[in-house]
């Protein structure tokens, strides 16, 4: 296998022309899900050698898979893009076929989950989750294995596990990479989960807007299902688990896990306030564990190395934006966001500077470039008055007006509010038109003063997450970029 | 059946386990203000005014902003219901509720008992420190003896609960999202072509606008009756149908 030629023809390098590229093949030629540096697509690899098929400056795609492998570049293992990666959840992607379970078995996929079974002990399961301090990759960061001992904890017969794939932060693609890429590691997490707190059901709930990725797990339920991985007396057990697809319609806020629950179950996708949580009243009034794609992803990991070969585990993350190299990585957690953003992603464009790094998407903040020796952990970032979020780190230049950046998210949160709560429907219109004034030079001191109170008032009155955190990218962008927004202010006004 | 103490602001009271931070204060007669909360049913804690500041709950020292309405009081709770903090964010979703809408107390029919218009009253909103938006906003007068003007119209949801859980014709609902969000009727029709409409009025008495009223009513004339559905809910968890 070694040998065959793997192309990526996951969502970015198909984009890029790689199935004219595949189906213009004279070779057998291996479909594999994403290689890394996605800026560098289409991209292919023979053995451990990574090949860009990427065309010249302003020229076309070369016309077959031949002529491209022909011009060719490589990209060498010792590139700080690959070598500095620990690939976890990301192991098999881009080395096994994402559409061919025999592929992904003969690689180890669900050898954990049959360990796991044969071991017949779900507590231990939930010790190691909680030794190894898994934390939620989604973005708020709860520790997995406590949410897992109270599902497992509640009284009841009937429970459902849920993975949350509905990534919808601008500029995120971390999950969608390892639907594409491995379907079949997060089936078996869910599996692992399911067995570990003693649930039967399962859904994935997957935006609509992913429909290679809803194809690839669709196939890959299937496969589960056909060889006994998924399903009644799996693994030759007494476990049963059965996974749904759930297609979101494009709600952001569906991805806040009361409003998902409600979409699952056929309503109106709008939050409602917690306690109770999913955990004691989830889908159907069920108790319901939710977790995101990537932690489920952890856990075939983790299992397989154990809590001590496992230690701080890894964050993957999509880096976009103002960088040389822009792609999916997987880094040990706690390094330092320079690593990634200069030495992994080369860093601004020629001639330009970095200026900022936006994580955590419309719910995350900005950090300076002072602030890039911060190693990326839950907690640091959160000092900075970002958040980890689910994976998405955008990075702009000196270019880019802050006070544009902050308009932008707050824009999106206005669209994608659900409307239930006064704070956030209406908060966000007028945070908005407050940004825009100020941008089109028309907003005085007392405007950016109101600005501030009105983000403390819509962060702390909201309902949900989304409406708690929609005003952090202007109030992160105000304490680190105050300078952008008083540039804008009205001349002649005094500048405190 | 347990008891729990908990104190708010100076009160020290007890309270049955399960009671809400609302009921709780209602019972050591300290107001706080409610909009979409109505006694008999259901509360989903959208409008955010009856948020108090907890602490002492679950261990936890900082204080937390929490709805009332849904909040179960605890042993050892410790509520404030009226910090600047809270009076600050009750002032600001009055006046976002006022600049989202299009509210013209003095043609109003329900000028005068408004419940709007008595929280701005209450919050101490003279004026609004947010622009008007006066967005485009219809009015339905499809149905023979009520009137819908989603002009006045606050989301609050009451309706669409009173009509669901109370009278069982569920003719309410809302409508897209965020700031395009709007009560609609049936699946978006005129409401006069519900067929589902049981015509018993209960979402007017419930309404604490303007937004659903009778059309023989005029300005200043509405009396919204919030009353009729607990003297209802009542009678059919007593079954005392004799006042």
């Amino acid at each position: 296998m070694s040998s065959c030629l793997r192309l990526c023809t996951a969502a970015s390098c198909r984009s890029r022309g790689a199935m004219a590229l595949l189906q213009s093949s004279d070779r057998p030629v291996k479909e594999v899900g994403c290689l890394g540096p996605c800026s560098e697509g289409p991209l292919a690899a023979e053995g451990a050698q990574l090949l860009s098929l990427k065309p010249a400056e302003g020229e076309p795609l070369a016309p077959s898979l031949g002529a491209a492998l022909a011009g060719s570049r490589a990209i060498s293992a010792d590139d700080p893009f690959l070598k500095l990666q620990r690939r976890l959840v990301l192991a098999r992607c881009g080395v096994v076929d994402p559409g061919c379970i025999d592929d992904a078995l003969a690689q180890g996929a669900y050898q954990q989950l049959q360990a796991v079974l044969a071991a017949n002990n779900p507590s231990a399961v939930i010790d190691t989750v909680r030794r190894s301090g898994l934390r939620g990759r989604g973005g708020a960061g709860y520790p997995t294995g406590l949410k897992w001992a109270t599902v497992a904890a509640m009284p009841s017969d009937q429970k459902v596990v849920v993975c949350n794939a509905d990534e919808g932060d601008p500029g995120a693609f971390m999950d969608r990479t390892l639907m594409e890429g491995d379907p079949h590691t997060l089936l078996e997490g869910m599996a692992i989960a399911a067995f570990a707190v003693g649930a039967a059901q399962g859904f994935i709930y997957i935006r609509a807007e992913y429909p290679l990725a809803i194809e690839r797990l669709r196939r890959a339920i299937a496969a589960a299902e056909a060889r006994g991985w998924l399903g009644t007396a799996i693994g030759g057990s007494r476990f049963s688990f059965g996974i749904e697809l759930r297609v979101g319609a494009g709600a952001y806020v569906c991805g806040e896990e009361t409003a998902l629950i409600h979409s699952i179950e056929g309503r109106r996708g709008v939050p409602r306030p917690r306690p109770p949580y999913p955990a004691e009243h989830g889908v159907f009034g069920l108790p319901t564990l939710i977790n995101n794609v990537e932690t489920f992803g952890n856990i075939p990991p983790l299992l397989r190395l154990g809590v001590e070969a496992y230690g701080a585990g890894t964050k993957v993350f999509s880096l976009t934006g103002h960088v040389q190299r822009s792609g999916v990585l997987e880094v040990p957690m706690g390094t330092p966001l320079r690593t990634i953003v200069e030495t992994m992603g080369g860093g601004a464009p020629p001639g330009r500077q970095i200026k900022a790094v936006q994580t955590g998407g419309p719910s995350g903040g900005c950090i300076p470039a002072s602030a890039l020796n911060t190693p990326v952990d839950y907690d640091s970032l959160k000092a900075l008055g970002t958040i980890m979020g689910s994976g998405g780190m955008v990075v702009m230049d000196d270019t880019t007006n802050m006070v544009d950046i902050a308009a932008f998210f707050i824009a999106f949160s206005r669209e994608e509010s659900c409307g239930k709560c006064i704070p956030c429907r209406s908060g966000t219109v007028q945070l908005e038109m407050l940004l825009r004034k100020l941008l089109e030079r028309r907003a005085s001191a007392a405007d950016l003063t109101q600005l501030e109170a009105l983000c403390h008032t819509v962060a702390d009155a909201s309902l949900c997450g989304l409406g708690q955190s929609a005003p952090k990218p202007v109030l992160s962008t105000l304490r680190h970029f105050r300078g952008d927004y008083l540039e804008l202010l009205e001349p002649g006004e005094v500048v405190r | 059946m347990s008891v729990c103490t908990l104190r708010i602001n100076d009160h020290d009271i007890a309270v049955p386990a399960g009671t809400t931070l609302l009921q709780a204060a209602q019972q050591a007669t300290i107001p706080i203000p409610t909009l979409c909360f109505l006694e008999g049913l259901s509360a989903v804690a959208a409008c955010r005014l009856c948020l108090v500041e907890v602490s002492g709950a679950d261990g936890r020292e900082e204080p937390r902003l929490l709805a009332a309405c849904v909040t179960a009081a605890t042993e050892g709770m410790r509520v404030q219901t009226h910090t600047p903090r809270l009076q600050e964010i009750r002032r600001t979703v009055i006046e976002l509720l006022f600049t989202e809408g299009n509210h013209v107390c003095a043609i109003c029919v329900a000028n005068g008992h408004c419940e709007l218009q008595n929280l701005a009253v209450e919050v101490g909103m003279d004026h609004s420190r947010l622009p008007y938006r006066f967005p485009e906003r219809h009015v339905d007068l499809s149905h023979p003896q009520y009137g819908l003007d989603h002009n006045r119209c606050i989301l609050c949801t009451r309706c669409v609960r009173v009509c669901d859980e109370v009278e069982g014709a569920h003719v309410w609902d809302v409508g897209w999202r965020g700031e395009h969000c709007q009560i609609i009727s049936g699946l978006h029709e005129p409401w006069g072509d519900v067929q589902a409409c049981t015509h018993c009025g209960k979402c007017v008495d419930v309404c604490p606008t303007g937004a659903l009223f009778h059309k023989v009513d005029t300005s200043s004339e509405k009396h919204g009756h919030p009353e009729r559905l607990q003297r209802l809910m009542h009678a059919r968890t007593h079954q005392q149908w004799t006042p």
